[in-house]
């Protein structure tokens, strides 16, 4: 296979992009959120939102014919595969039936015989054979037998690749974010297998945020901002600071702060043999004093109970252990308990927790305040009801906008249409609207762009210097909490596992993550 | 050519079709011989009867419970409200003052436990709250037998004990709001009472969704765990939106009632939760958002289409299709709002 050249025009989300790809090769595609990179692996892949949108312009080249591709099925025939970025996997099924779903090789019955292909019996014994050979390029061991659901979470992500490699045909792969939801360790061997699979001829097509990972694995990479194609190179030619000024089109700050010396400052939340039963995080004898005014950051591997932390203590799992808010104890089973002690949260799921999808920023921002606080309300008939205060709500939304730089149409725009990074601004405004006094912070940056995630940092950075509210920050990402906190504690099997200053080397923060002790 | 597909897209297909086939009947009308202000009446006056009813579906829309289809727990309310009224004599408008209050607090306990009952099967609300309604009612039946009702105007007369399916509202409240500063002009007659009785029912509800609590109420439909994480206590509210409902409902039959002059027991409630479910639905509510606007085009146009109908129907082909009609409208609208829910889920 050779030359993919593509241009597409003509609609605002993508104008005339032109892209090569050779066999074998690995090309990495990086962009802000938003700048088109999705909508270009929709066309290649036949996606129906596509079709339904009226189709793309311009021509794609496999292997120097020109080819259609309107649907996902046509793509597959040009033996285009693609892994998602949310699992499509049949939780129900084990890891062989998903991998062979709908293309298992069958045998004749006699029932069969009778009525036709369609009720042909499955040959299990093949297709064994060819989802244990599918997982051995993969290159991890996957249990063949194991149902899905069952599964961490990176083992589904290796399952999807598997069905992919199956297919016979397969001669470009595109991966939107394969080890976004894996762990370091997980994503490495990952990336050890994205490049075996290269090394048998197979195109592939990297989308990531993580610019490492593009460094690591990549031959060439591919920048893309505001649906044009800013910049083609091959990857010994460029450094990750120029990846990211060609993406956001400016500088952006990752310096590291200098941690303060917090130890000598008064505790302002005492946390103390905490258990919390949120399922894949359970939290199990955790104990911590946090001091006033300082960023603490949460760190360790996912699925060691370090999201269950705040939101055991928000109330939104079920709980139990002694949380005290300046020598006050917190009733953890009742979300108002904390928020009336002006202890914010902003949860780790975005569209899930943290906002009405449905419904326009203006509620989003003020909804919590105004529940909490009584604020934004304004008496009517004599003080005996008071409604909601529209022009006070629209003026606070209108100050977030601004502040944060949502990238919205109006204040009035439905929360749902907005990219994840602007959406994810609206939660840190709803919380910032509150005025908290102390914050929880769950993976502020999740599946967000550089741009909007050094943004997303400056804001809490900004915050906590502003105003001294103490915060209190749950990352997986090691690297963004040595950036502006000034403790680091790693978490381990649902306890702490130890705390260290942020300015600590890396190397120590990860043994403590895969369970040495702190020395 | 685009805007105008727009201008339909946004006022929805189906209550485009309605009003449409609303209009066309109107025009038919004087062609048949029917009297177009003796139908505007009609039209206003099967309004002013339903409106309440209609508007008993918001407070469970908005927190999320889905459609009332347990309406028939209110209407038992109202209803017992009704006949104790007249049970202990109350006549004249007094007795439909009486009857609102004896039926609150049934309405109350009624709508209580119906809420802690659906905060058991969240997710699950709307099929359960259909058979818990035909439950209620046939319970309703014995009961109306059992009952210790002595009034002469309200038992069987053969035997004094057990009341009647329907008993004239005459004395009573029959007409009490519509005839309040009834407007008349020839053929036409303006129900100016029962129509600003809703108008009243109609604010309050506005303004309770403005408060905090009816915006907490707004959120927990919208978004159960982000009420929660906000610190709402979603069960209270939702518990809290079921006995408006059902108040609502209770007033609801009451001014049925008055309008219609009878009282009618037994299966009666059975069939009024579908009419007041499918008039929101063409008002443009959906299985999660409703508003009071919602409400008044809604019920204009269903009840504009049962009344309609039979005049210019029956003379036209001479068959009665009122009925058959009716059902349709009301059954096919519900079965597109469910469908629909499955398309723009929140969390589909």
């Amino acid at each position: 296979m050779k030359n993919i050249k593509k241009s597409y025009y003509g609609t605002a989300v993508l104008h005339d992009i032109n892209m090569e790809l050779s066999e074998g090769e690995i090309i990495g595609l990086v962009g802000e959120n938003g700048a088109g990179k999705s909508t270009l692996m929709n066309i290649l892949f036949g996606d129906e939102v596509i079709a339904s949108t009226g189709g793309y312009e311009g021509d794609i080249f496999i292997n120097g014919e020109k080819a259609q591709i309107n649907s996902s099925f046509d793509a597959l025939n040009y033996g285009i595969g693609m892994v998602h970025q949310e699992f499509s996997l049949i939780p129900g099924f084990t890891a062989t039936e998903n991998i062979l779903f709908n293309r298992e090789p069958t045998k004749k019955s006699l029932v069969s015989s009778a009525f036709g292909d369609r009720l042909d019996t499955l040959d299990r014994k093949k297709m064994k054979e060819i989802a244990d050979d599918a997982i051995d390029k993969v290159g991890i061991k996957i249990d063949d037998d194991m149902l899905v659901q069952s599964m961490p979470v990176g083992h589904k992500q290796f399952t999807e690749i598997a069905r992919e490699i199956s297919k016979e045909k397969l001669k470009v792969l595109i991966l939107d974010e394969p080890t976004a939801v894996l762990t370091e360790k997980e994503a490495e061997t990952m990336l050890k297998s994205i490049k075996n699979l290269a090394s048998r001829g197979i195109a592939i097509i990297f989308i990531s945020h993580r610019l490492n990972e593009i460094m690591d694995i990549c031959n060439k990479v591919t920048v893309i901002r505001d649906g044009v194609v800013v910049k083609t190179s091959d990857i010994d030619k460029i450094t990750v600071d120029e990846i990211t000024k060609y993406m956001i089109g400016r500088e952006v700050d990752t310096k590291h702060r200098e941690p303060r010396n917090v130890e000598g400052k008064d505790v302002i939340m005492s946390i103390k043999n905490l258990y919390v039963d949120m399922p894949g995080e359970n939290v199990r004898d955790f104990s911590i004093d946090v001091y006033d005014g300082e960023i603490l950051g949460i760190g360790g591997l996912a699925g060691q109970g370090k999201l269950g932390i705040p939101n055991g203590i928000m109330g939104l799992y079920d709980a139990e252990g002694d949380v005290s808010y300046k020598n006050e104890k917190i009733n953890i089973s009742e979300p108002m308990s904390s928020l009336k002690k002006d202890i914010a949260f902003v949860s780790e799921d975005r569209r899930g927790v943290g906002l009405l999808l449905d419904e326009s920023l203006e509620w989003n921002i003020s909804f919590l305040t105004m529940q909490v606080k009584d604020k934004f309300l304004k008496k009517i008939l004599g003080k005996l009801m008071s409604f909601r205060s529209n022009e006070e709500i629209k003026e606070v939304t209108d100050h977030y906008i601004e502040a944060l730089n949502i990238k919205c149409t109006s204040s009035k725009q439905k929360a749902r249409e907005l990219s994840g990074g602007n959406q994810q601004k609206v939660c840190l405004a709803k919380a910032f609207a509150m005025q908290p006094k102390f914050l929880f912070v769950s993976e502020p940056t999740r599946g967000i762009d550089v741009g909007a995630k050094a943004l997303v940092l400056d804001a809490l950075k900004g915050y906590n210097e502003k105003y001294g509210t103490t915060i209190v920050m749950v990352s997986s990402e090691i690297e963004e909490l040595r950036q502006i906190c000034d403790r680091i504690a790693i978490v381990s099997d649902g306890k702490v596992a130890g705390i260290y200053k942020a300015t600590e080397p890396v190397e120590k923060f990860g043994a403590l993550m895969i369970g040495a002790k702190a020395a | 050519m685009e805007r105008i597909k727009n201008i339909i897209r946004d006022f929805g297909v189906p209550r485009f079709i309605i009003l449409a086939f609303l209009v066309a009947l109107f025009i038919m009308a004087p062609f048949v011989g029917a009297d177009l202000p003796t139908q505007i009446t009609n039209l206003l006056n099967r309004f002013s009867w339903n409106a309440v009813l209609v508007l008993a579906m918001v407070p469970m829309i908005h927190s999320g419970c889905g459609l009332n289809f347990g309406l028939p727990f209110g209407i038992i309310a109202g209803l017992l409200g009704g006949t104790i009224s007249i049970e202990l004599g109350f006549t004249g408008v007094q007795s439909f003052i009486m009857a609102i209050l004896f039926a609150t607090p049934f309405a109350i306990i009624f709508g209580y436990l119906y809420g802690v009952l659906l905060n058991h099967i969240k997710g699950g609300e709307m099929m359960v709250a259909t058979y818990v309604g035909f439950s209620a009612v046939s319970f309703m039946c014995m009961m109306w037998l059992l009952l210790p009702y002595h009034s002469p105007t309200m038992v069987w007369g053969y035997e004094g004990k057990g009341l009647r399916t329907t008993i004239s509202l005459e004395g009573f409240y029959d007409k009490v709001l519509s005839s309040f500063l009834e407007i008349k002009i020839g053929n036409l007659a303006i129900p100016t009472g029962a129509i600003l009785f809703f108008a009243v029912l109609s604010f309050i509800m506005w303004s309770f969704l403005r408060t905090k609590t009816g915006t907490a109420m707004t959120a927990v439909g919208s978004n159960p765990v982000f009420a929660k994480a906000s610190g709402v206590n979603i069960d209270r509210i939702r518990t809290l939106s079921v006995i408006m409902s059902t108040w609502l409902a209770a007033i609801g039959i009451l001014v049925y009632e008055q309008g219609f002059g009878f009282i009618q027991l037994y299966m009666a409630p059975f069939n009024m939760a579908l009419p007041a479910v499918s008039a929101i639905l063409i008002g443009g509510a959906s299985v999660n958002k409703a508003s009071i606007a919602n409400v008044i085009i809604g019920t204009l146009l269903f009840q504009g289409i049962v009344t309609m109908t039979p005049t210019v129907m029956n003379s036209m082909i001479h068959m009665d299709m009122s009925e058959v009609i009716r059902i349709i409208v009301s059954n096919g609208m519900i079965l597109y709002a469910l469908t629909r829910k499955t398309n723009d889920g929140r969390r589909a």
